[in-house]
């Protein structure tokens, strides 16, 4: 297995071009979460031509909604949720400025277009993992819809959370690398 | 008659509902660790182990394996023998879930269709009440998340397709799911009853435990013929390649009407979750 690649958010243009599939990166700095509901309105909010919530440019978006905060602790489980969901909102926020996102499956043509088209990466996080997921972050705030409940934005402070690239911006997808090569003849 | 007081049944499936968030069952760990001697993709074993790691955090730690901590499900079998005292026993369990998933700190997931409004408290839960003989009351609480329940599918096949007709549609459904339902999945597949009833066998099939054997001699050469053929799509864990895309396929059967042949897929993500008491 390779080495891990550490990066620190915001990402820039280089850091993008230098990833490829099936690179293991370990992410530390700020994310912000976002699921379906929170997509639509951030996608709403870019046809009005108002600011959005955060600024997307350089930033990665994690789609994640996360279990309630035990007390003593920042946030309960914190996992990825599944990505192709939010795939008919991506290609929006790509050209738009955003270089990152955390989720899990794998992306439609769309958005693998506009990830080469703009420059930008697409990370798998571990489905289900949200207990051992939750340990890499520090911080968690409600920055914008909280009556969203677990599908609200939130900014969060990462510390070397561990993510493999699955989406490069040069239309690499682990995804079906990965199936090709261990696909056997069907019987 | 044995009297069981609502009282007693909320507390049950509140107990129920945050032991099996936070503790993954044995034979899910063992079918990991098995499945690590197996997998030959770099990548698969160390997701393989990462979830391993994950379950011992989530019970060590009281936190949820995963975020999604599910719709409720529950199993109820009543026996005819027991009388339920203090109220309705519906709304006993709907009260179990209310106090569980607050009390747990466990993510309320359950949404209005339409405008998307969270209902707040991850009511109502599904229930499926079956009335056996005897004076025991027995609840079965299986969280279900939504990434592996939106890859699921019931059909209703022409008879003449066959056994053959029924696999290529199970082997299908895994192979179009790829990714999404957090593989190493279980396939739980129902065939026959109506077209309600098959969805509920798949659903049914899915809490037998792993590595157990079906009692029925020729579904398990089928589960074992169809697990084989699932495995050799190269999906693996978390669909980025490998061995091991599902742990187990479980199927339940049952007659048909003679024009019919229904046949469901319900598939379940690693996290498969389900505890139970008897009281």
């Amino acid at each position: 297995m390779s080495e891990f690649i550490h990066l620190t958010t915001p990402l820039t243009d280089e850091d993008v071009k230098r990833l490829r599939i099936g690179d293991r990166v370990l992410i530390s700095g700020v994310l912000y979460s976002a699921r379906d509901a929170a997509h639509r309105r951030l996608v709403e909010l870019l046809k009005e031509g108002k600011p959005l919530p955060f600024d997307v440019r350089g930033h990665v978006i994690y789609y994640m909604g996360p279990s309630p905060a035990p007390p003593g602790r920042p946030i309960g489980a914190a996992g990825p949720t599944t990505s192709y969901r939010m795939d008919p909102y991506t290609p929006e926020l790509i050209a738009h400025g955003l270089k990152g996102m955390i989720g899990k499956g794998a992306r439609s043509d769309a958005v693998k277009e506009a990830m080469k088209k703009y420059g930008a990466v697409y990370f798998a996080a571990i489905g289900g993992a949200g207990a051992l997921m939750s340990l890499s972050i520090i911080s968690a705030e409600v920055i914008a819809y909280p009556e969203l409940g677990p599908e609200a934005v939130r900014r969060l402070e990462v510390k070397e959370m561990p993510v493999v690239v699955a989406t490069d911006a040069y239309g690499g997808d682990l995804y079906e690398e990965g199936v090709k090569r261990y696909a056997l003849p069907s019987i | 008659m044995r009297q069981i007081s609502t009282e007693k049944i909320s507390q049950a499936v509140r107990d129920l509902a945050i032991r099996a968030n936070v503790e993954l069952g044995e034979d899910v760990i063992l079918a990991f660790e098995a499945a690590m001697e197996r997998e030959e993709s770099p990548t698969g074993r160390e997701i393989l182990k990462r979830l391993i790691e994950n379950a011992k955090i989530a019970r060590e730690q009281r936190i949820p394996m995963c975020q999604d901590t599910g719709f409720a499900v529950v199993f109820v079998e009543l026996g005819q023998d027991v009388h339920i005292t203090g109220g309705s026993l519906r709304d006993a369990i709907t009260e179990g879930v209310r106090r569980g998933y607050e009390e747990g700190y466990l993510r309320k997931s359950i949404c209005h269709c339409i405008t998307r409004k969270n209902t707040g408290d991850n009511t109502p839960p599904v229930i499926h009440f079956d009335i056996v003989p005897g004076d025991r009351l027995r609840i079965i609480f299986a969280p279900k998340g939504g990434g592996s329940e939106n890859m699921s599918r019931v059909t209703m096949l022409t008879p003449a397709v066959g056994i053959e007709g029924i696999r290529d549609f199970v082997v299908q459904r895994v192979k179009e799911s790829g990714s999404n339902p957090c593989p190493p999945t279980i396939v739980g597949v129902g065939i026959g009853g109506t077209m309600e009833q098959a969805a509920i066998l798949a659903k049914k099939a899915l809490l037998r435990p792993l590595g157990s054997e079906n009692p029925d001699e020729e579904l398990r050469k089928l589960e074992k013929d169809w697990l084989e053929r699932i495995n050799r799509l190269g999906i693996g864990p978390q669909g980025l390649g490998g061995r091991i895309t599902s742990l187990a396929v479980h199927i339940n059967m049952m007659p048909c009407h003679i024009a019919s042949l229904p046949v469901a897929v319900n598939i379940q993500c690693h996290a498969a979750r389900h505890k139970e008491i008897e009281l």
